[in-house]
Formats: structure tokens, sequence, C-alpha cells
């Protein structure tokens, strides 16, 4: 099953529909807690980065077999140094992503932390597109 | 701790609607006092209150991706109208009290909350 959501960088305030929306869909599923609780986190970090740092894109989140693969694609800036993207605690969010609790450059850190596997390709430019896979 | 008891500590107002006997029948462990929710989505664990001093709709995206049962909101801070609904659809309760927040934490804590919980 795959699910296809497009992900508005125009309003940050319905950021995290996409997320909740899925995480319905695996409740319905009657999936295990612990892995939806682990989707649900890793998806919304995501998210808000392909909304806020990527300018918006679009998100494809599949269930199938054994495993739930989530892609996130945006042609915003990229990101220009990942090694550095990566570590806790950096971030290039503005001062107005700040003032509503974003920006403390934990996400990506905390996507690798949730996932089994996460993948990034991503051109300075041309844009990024974020891979996670959770295993089932 | 129930959130009827966290109401009463706090001495706080109940924007989501529900009745003190609902209040009464939702439990919590512990709670975390923070105004940012990476830090939220990075730590906190299950049946826990969100004490914030923010009011925007991502605050309560973010207890629904981590299943955290009720927000209280510090300092008398009031969110909107379509913040406080997004919350009643998720079933997140929602509390207002004009303490603020390192206060607020204190009390409930010198009451119990999350002392034995890690
Ligand atoms: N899709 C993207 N496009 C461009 N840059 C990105 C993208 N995703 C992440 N980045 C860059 O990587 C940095 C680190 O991302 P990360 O999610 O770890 O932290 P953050 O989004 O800044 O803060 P937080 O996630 O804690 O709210 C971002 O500040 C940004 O510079
Ligand atoms: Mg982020």
């Amino acid at each position: 099953m795959i699910k296809r959501y497009i992900l508005s960088g125009e309003d940050f305030s319905i950021a995290g529909e996409a997320s909740s929306s899925f995480k319905a869909v695996l409740k319905k599923l009657g999936i295990d807690a612990g892995i939806i609780r682990r989707v649900a986190i890793a998806m919304y970090e995501a998210e808000i980065n392909t909304i806020v740092h990527g300018g918006g894109g679009e998100c494809e989140a599949e269930i199938e077999g054994n495993k739930i693969t989530l892609v996130f694609r945006d042609q915003g800036p990229g990101i220009p140094n990942l090694d550095l993207a990566m570590q806790e605690g950096y971030s290039t969010a503005t001062e107005e992503i700040r003032e509503l609790g974003f920006g403390a450059g934990m996400g990506l850190p905390n996507i690798k932390k949730y996932t089994d596997s996460m993948n990034i390709e991503t051109e300075p430019g041309k844009g990024t597109t974020v891979t996670l896979v959770i295993n089932l | 701790m129930r959130l009827s008891d966290v109401k009463s500590v706090l001495n706080a107002k109940v924007l989501s609607g529900e009745s003190e006997s609902q209040l009464n029948e939702k439990e919590i462990h512990t709670a975390c006092g923070c105004d940012l929710m990476s830090d939220v989505l990075a730590f906190v664990k299950d049946q826990t209150l969100l004490l914030t001093g923010l009011i925007n709709s991502q605050v309560i995206r973010t207890a629904e991706m981590m299943d955290i049962v009720a927000v209280c909101f510090v300092r008398g801070k009031m969110p909107t109208e379509d913040v406080i609904e997004l919350a009643k659809e998720k079933g997140i309760s929602l509390l207002q009290t004009d303490y603020p927040l390192y206060l607020s934490c204190g009390l409930l804590y010198s009451k119990g909350l999350g002392v034995k919980n890690d």
C-alpha cells in the first residue's frame, strides 16, 4: 500500500498533517504501537524538514512485506555539508521557526535513532531526497 | 497522578472541555516542561504531561506524535480556537495555568509526579 502526501511549504501551521494521517492508517492496520511511535516521530521530523528547509515537497509512504518505507522529496536548497547537518545541535533554522519551538538541530539525529535505515541524497541548489526504512 | 489532581495543584483551567470525572480517568506518570518541541520529540516517554509556554498548532502535533496525554499552557498563555479544536479532535486534554513553567514543574514534582519514574 502506498500513500502520497503533498507537503506545502506555504503554511507551517499544517505541517504534520501527513504524519498524522499516516499514523491513523498504521493504527487501523493494527501495527505494533512501538513501531507506530517510531514511524510517527521520524516522519514528523522529516515532514517538518521538507517544509521548513526544503520549501515544501512530497512524501511517499509505503507499507509492503516486512517494512515501512518513507520517501521525502523537495526541490529546495539542498544540504551543502551532510556530516555537519547530521550533528546534534547544528541548525540553520530561522528565528521565526525557533520561536515556534523548532530549530534545535535534533531532527536528523532523532530520525536516525528511530529508523532502521536512513539515506539522504542531496545536491546544493537542486534539492533533497530522504529515504527512511522501519522494519516491521 | 490524575489530570484532575494536576488541575488542582496548578489551579488550572480546562480548555478542552472535559468534566472533572473525565479528568479523573486520565492518568499521567511523568511530566516534561519544555519550550523546545525538538527536545520533546527526542526525549519524551509515554503517559506524559507536557508543560509549555508555546501555544502554536505544532505543540499539539508534537503531542499527537508522542502520544502525550495532556498539555498544560503556562504563564496564562491562551492558544487560538483552532489549536484547541485540533487537540479535542486528537483526544489531547488541554489545561492552562497562570503559574510560570519553573513553578508549575516544581509544584507537580513536590506532589510526587515523576519522582519515582525515570
Ligand atoms: N530537506 C532539507 N533541505 C535543506 N536543508 C535541510 C533539509 N533537511 C535538513 N536540512 C539542514 O540540516 C539541518 C539540520 O536538520 P535537523 O532536522 O537535524 O535540525 P533542524 O531542523 O534545524 O532543527 P530541529 O529538527 O531540531 O527542529 C537544518 O538546519 C538544515 O540546515
Ligand atoms: Mg528538523
